[in-house]
């Protein structure tokens, strides 16, 4: 069991205050989707959580168990169980998803001996065509592609919790489905925590939410059940932003 | 002895090189020992006696040259096709000495060969290299040609290549530099026939104090030409790379295509490149382009390798690894390619060790 605190978080980027007070739990097995409009500061959450350069804690804490996550680098937040399904995932000319995988499961001391038959088992589960494994990391992937890169590697590493940030776009139907019913399979399998950062409730046909938050203005105004997504989906987000 | 003086920085092709360093007289004349791997069908096509092509002596390096060097002389014959490469190693073994090597490749009408040159001297070698290339293709002759300096780290080079492309003839010419103190190479392609073809395509990695200076020339002077150019480098700790590059168009190369591509790696913040391309385009109805970067590993690509729990150092070395497959996978299927490869990864980890 694991758990992932996120305790008054506040971020800012440029000097600019994004985040002013973000407070949420995630464990093993929990889906927490949080929702809100554009420039809510979505995107901010899960590149502070990860450590991305350029977006800077000014107060808060996050805490994974007893680890505190923000004392560490990206790469330890990663090796400590946290793992981030980016909205752009960047391309890495000459780096192979393999040869990215084999030196990600070095640093975990974990064996990538069997590495190439995993890859190809998680491949066919969610439909990735397995010649792109030894191509270079998202050069010329679609945007399906992409997404289905990013789901397999997640699926690869098993991570205890996962931070999706708008997996939803940029691909078709198909590939969302496959992605997201990936996502909810690991919630059961290795217990996988989610926390999915979205504008759409589309991707919770597979991924089913059990906390749903709404970020407006860089602080989590309502938090509720699944039930809140749905009258999301008929009033929009007007009433929380004000 | 030569009557040219020595160049210095003023002149631009000289500029930001490192000639003011060199003292010339102080180095004697040296010898290099020249080993020739080929099959014995190969062999009798190389000789060191034939009638030297001739060529422009623009300083007093390639006067010296023409003076004193050691010379292969390769001539493949109408329709000859070599299978296996000729591989040539020339090994430098004393200090305080200068060596001049001169390769000519005569390549006549639809012949084919790969030519590789590799340049070796250990590393308490403190002596300078002056090697010199030709390589005439003829009417659609396909020439492959590499040039590898493997150097002590206190050798200087001063190199020429000249490659002359004839009627729909095909010329790649390949540079991998890992070594040398100061190394330099002017590599110039000029395409006389209608339909000739060239691609330069070079990797340069310099580390600790060494630097490396590239000066190249895409000379179009017939129509219908094609010409392509990928140069890559990476400078680490307190290295240095230059590469300047000219296309030049002339007035009667229509139709002509030219690309040029130079991108370096700043890997250190005391390391430094300079990149400069020039066009020269004498006609209209031609389609050219070049692109040159200088700058440190993508941060994005770094923070993506992070994310998924890669370490800096390995992240770097993955992104810079591949920044350098670009080249080394369009060198012909060799077996000392893989070797490159890991001695440019040793070079990432170097002062790591």
């Amino acid at each position: 069991m694991t758990t992932l605190e996120i305790k008054n978080l506040a971020v800012a980027v440029g000097g600019t205050q994004i985040l002013s007070d973000v407070s949420l739990t995630i464990k093993s097995g929990e889906v927490h989707a949080v929702m809100g409009p554009n420039g809510a500061g979505k995107s901010t959450l899960s590149a502070a959580l990860m450590g991305k350069p350029g977006y800077v804690v000014t107060s808060g804490s996050v805490k994974l168990d007893d680890v505190d996550i923000l004392a560490l680098p990206t790469w330890q937040r990663a090796t400590a169980g946290l793992h981030l399904i980016m909205q752009y995932p960047t391309e890495i000319p000459g780096v192979s998803l393999q040869d990215a995988m084999s030196a990600a499961l070095d640093m975990r001391n974990q064996d990538s001996n069997h590495l190439k038959k995993l890859i190809e088992t998680e491949a066919k589960r969610i439909g990735f065509d397995p010649e792109l494994v030894m191509r270079s990391v998202n050069v010329d992937f679609s945007g399906g592609e992409k997404k289905r890169s990013e789901t397999l590697q997640l699926a690869v590493l098993q991570p205890k919790i996962a931070i999706l940030d708008e997996l939803d776009s940029g691909l078709d139907i198909d590939a969302l489905r496959d992605c997201a019913q990936r996502v909810e399979d690991a919630t059961r399998e290795t217990n996988l925590g989610v926390l999915v950062i979205t504008h759409y409730s589309r991707l919770f046909d597979q991924l089913k939410p059990d906390f749903v938050h709404i970020l407006t203005n860089g602080r989590i105004v309502k938090s509720a059940g699944p039930e809140l997504a749905d009258e999301l989906e008929v009033t929009g987000y007007v009433a929380y932003t004000n | 002895m030569s009557t040219i003086a020595l160049p210095t920085v003023d002149e631009e092709i000289w500029r930001y090189s490192r000639i003011g360093e060199l003292d010339l007289d102080s180095f004697k004349l040296g010898k290099l020992s020249t080993k020739i791997d080929a099959s014995s069908a190969a062999k009798q096509i190389v000789s060191s006696t034939t009638n030297v092509v001739p060529r422009d002596v623009t300083d007093i390096f390639e006067d010296l040259n023409v003076r004193h060097a050691q010379l292969t002389a390769i001539s493949i014959a109408k329709n000859q096709v070599v299978a296996e490469p000729i591989v040539i190693t020339h090994s430098l073994h004393e200090s305080g000495v200068v060596a001049y090597s001169r390769l000519v490749v005569e390549a006549d009408e639809n012949s084919e060969v790969t030519i590789v040159e590799r340049f070796v001297s250990s590393a308490d070698i403190n002596s300078l290299i002056v090697p010199v290339v030709d390589v005439r293709a003829a009417q659609s002759a396909r020439v492959t040609y590499i040039a590898i300096n493997e150097l002590g780290s206190a050798t200087w080079q001063i190199g020429y290549q000249q490659a002359v492309g004839q009627r729909d003839s095909m010329m790649k010419l390949f540079t991998v530099a890992l070594g040398g103190d100061y190394a330099r190479m002017r590599a110039e392609v000029r395409l006389e026939g209608q339909g000739a073809n060239s691609q330069q395509v070079a990797l340069y990695f310099a580390d600790e104090n060494q630097m490396h200076d590239f000066r190249t020339l895409q000379d179009h002077a017939a129509p219908r030409t094609h010409s392509s150019l990928l140069f890559k480098g990476a400078v680490k700790d307190t290295a240095k790379s230059v590469y300047t590059g000219l296309i030049r168009i002339r007035e009667n190369a229509t139709k002509s295509e030219a690309f040029q591509t130079n991108r370096n790696l700043t890997l250190s913040n005391g390391a430094w490149a300079e990149s400069v391309p020039n066009l020269e385009i004498e006609t209209n109805d031609v389609k050219c382009s070049h692109a040159s970067t200088v700058g440190p590993i993508d941060e994005e690509q770094r923070f993506y390798l992070e994310s998924r729990g890669i370490q800096p150092e390995i992240a770097e070395r993955l992104v810079v690894l591949g920044f350098f497959d670009e080249v080394l996978n369009r060198l012909p299927v060799l077996p000392f390619i893989a070797g490159l490869r890991e001695r440019v990864s040793t070079k990432l980890l170097g002062a790591k060790l």
